[in-house]
């Protein structure tokens, strides 16, 4: 259940993001959904790739700082108030989040991509009360299918 | 004025011929009492008795910052801790300091020279004086202040780091004269502008040093404050400020030959340069007691004049410095190498060594960053692990350099990878 999240260091300088995408596409992986987090003087783009290993390989042939983290995809319903609940049953529980960002979904509805102090022990409070986790390969293929 | 003629304007031969009698006693007393010293006279095959004038200066061996740190902390200390009254430390190559001592005698021979320096430019008893070097274990500070209480002056003794208070005591207790680095001047004198100040001060004249600065600078400083600045050199290895400072006629620093031997040598060849020529500083003390030291290298680069000043000094002149024959920067007047940069990262084990030091001036002060490459090994995906990185870098090299960093963390392979000898500094102040 957990997924593997492709991180990469980018200076806050011309091109750079740029060169990530460069790499990406000359390895023929595909960028499912991503983030980018920045500060005064670098970023870090955080992405849901076709195949995380190789492009982690790829960027790190081509000079990078890139690692891959572990992070799940909880699936919830396109309305109001559900991202509330997971969050707070995530935070009764005891879990913090140290952050998060959508899924890019296909179907209507939409899964949350979200790091947790213990991956394991929330994807266990998750399952307990029927919100649905995606796997590894419908994350990385876009391929998440709502069950709640 | 000329604070003490009879030493300021000798002629050459009684110069020489009191450094010979000076230098003899002195290589009796350092051979007996330094085992250092001893034992590399003994490798060379040479005696006390060897030395039977100045001009035999050359047989000495040579001194280095590493001989010093190898022997930290009183290794070379020539009297008993007793008669050491204080001692005053610099930030060496890779971390430990380079320590000094003093004995009584030595105190009252560096505040004589101090005051000669600040006699040198026109500053007397009626004179009030802001010490704005730093205090403490820096020389600045202490060398400035006990200069100006022997020449009589009224000393306030500010310390860096309060622009704001050092103008409004600058103003109210009109203040006459200044010492301090030559880029903090110019910041004081922006601040001045800023505030519409500069016609309300009384400065007449300034003595900066602790950092190489050109005459463009010191026209520039005169221009803006109205005033005279004057150019202060010296090495706590050899005293302090006051080792040599420059006169009205600013053709070169006049050495206080009468305690201090100045050679300009070839770093390379090691062989003594001809007057005018332009080499290695090279120091022999010949009147301290705490740290004598033989032929100490400062790596500064300059040439040396016997001419007789228009001044009517007739003590020799080192012209203006030309650079350094090592790596050392010196920021805001605290001496950096890039090396003790290197170490305090490795130490920390958490960054690659791959870094890179880049000095500028902005609003004339000194800004040192050092870019830091991210290695994958430590990198993290959260933000704000990054920036607890980035501030454990800049407290471990702030408290290495005694100075305060701002770190850049780059991608990796961003900083240039040169053949051989890596490029470690961007210097971008334009300085000569």
């Amino acid at each position: 259940m957990q997924i593997k999240q492709l991180s990469v260091f980018i200076e806050n300088k011309e091109g750079r993001l740029e060169g990530v995408t460069q790499v990406l596409t000359d390895h023929n992986i595909n960028i499912a959904s991503f983030s980018l987090a920045d500060s005064a003087e670098y970023g870090v783009l955080r992405m849901i790739v076709s195949d995380p290993e190789m492009g982690r390989q790829a960027l790190k042939e081509k000079g990078f700082s890139a690692s891959l983290t572990d992070v799940i995809a909880v699936k919830i319903a396109q309305k109001p108030g559900t991202l509330h609940q997971v969050l707070r049953l995530l935070f009764e529980a005891g879990f913090s989040v140290e952050y998060m960002y959508t899924l890019a979904t296909a179907g209507t509805d939409t899964s949350i991509i979200m790091k947790i102090s213990d991956i394991n022990g929330a994807i266990d409070v998750l399952k307990k009360n029927c919100y649905g986790v995606c796997t590894a390969k419908e994350a990385y293929e876009i391929n998440n299918i709502i069950n709640k | 004025m000329i604070w003490n003629e009879a030493k300021e304007c000798m002629s050459r031969d009684e110069i020489l011929n009191m450094q010979g009698v000076r230098l003899k006693k002195t290589v009796k007393r350092v051979y007996h009492n330094v085992e250092f010293y001893r034992k590399k006279m003994q490798q060379m095959g040479l005696e006390p008795g060897d030395i039977r004038g100045i001009e035999d200066l050359n047989k000495l061996p040579f001194t280095t910052k590493e001989d010093l740190r190898e022997n930290y902390p009183f290794g070379l200390f020539a009297v008993p801790q007793s008669e050491v009254v204080r001692v005053h430390a610099s930030s060496g190559t890779t971390g430990k300091a380079t320590v000094v001592g003093y004995t009584r005698k030595d105190i009252d021979i560096w505040q004589e020279c101090v005051t000669r320096v600040l006699a040198m430019s026109g500053i007397g008893a009626n004179d009030k004086i802001q010490v704005a070097y730093g205090y403490g274990l820096f020389t600045g500070g202490l060398g400035l202040h006990y200069g100006a209480e022997n020449l009589g002056a009224t000393v306030i003794p500010m310390s860096v780091g309060n622009t704001k208070r050092l103008i409004t005591m600058m103003e109210d207790f009109e203040a006459t004269a200044i010492a301090c680095t030559p880029s903090y001047l110019l910041h004081i004198a922006e601040t001045l502008e800023e505030m519409g100040k500069v016609d309300k001060i009384k400065l007449k004249a300034a003595i900066c040093g602790a950092e190489p600065w050109t005459e463009n600078m010191r026209r520039e400083i005169e221009a803006k404050l109205n005033l005279k600045a004057y150019d202060i050199y010296g090495l706590s290895e050899i005293l302090g400020p006051g080792v040599a400072a420059d006169c009205d006629a600013h053709n070169g620093l006049h050495v206080y030959e009468d305690h201090f031997v100045p050679e300009v040598i070839n770093p390379d060849t090691l062989e003594t340069c001809k007057e005018g020529e332009v080499g290695e500083l090279v120091f022999t003390t010949i009147t301290k007691e705490a740290l004598p030291l033989f032929r100490y290298r400062t790596k500064d680069l300059t040439s040396i004049s016997y001419d007789p000043c228009e001044c009517g000094r007739t003590i020799a002149r080192i012209s203006r410095f030309k650079g350094r024959s090592d790596d050392m920067l010196i920021i805001r007047g605290v001496n950096v190498f890039p090396s003790q940069v290197e170490a305090a990262l490795l130490e920390m084990g958490e960054t690659s060594p791959h870094y890179i030091l880049i000095v500028d001036r902005v609003n004339n002060l000194d800004i040192l960053e050092i870019q830091v490459e991210v290695a994958e090994h430590f990198f993290s995906d959260e933000i704000r692990k990054l920036e607890g990185l980035t501030k454990k870098i800049s407290h471990v090299l702030q408290t290495a350099l005694g100075l305060a960093v701002k770190v850049t963390l780059v991608e990796p392979k961003t900083i240039a990878r040169s053949e051989g000898k890596a490029k470690r500094v961007i210097d971008k102040r334009k300085l000569l």
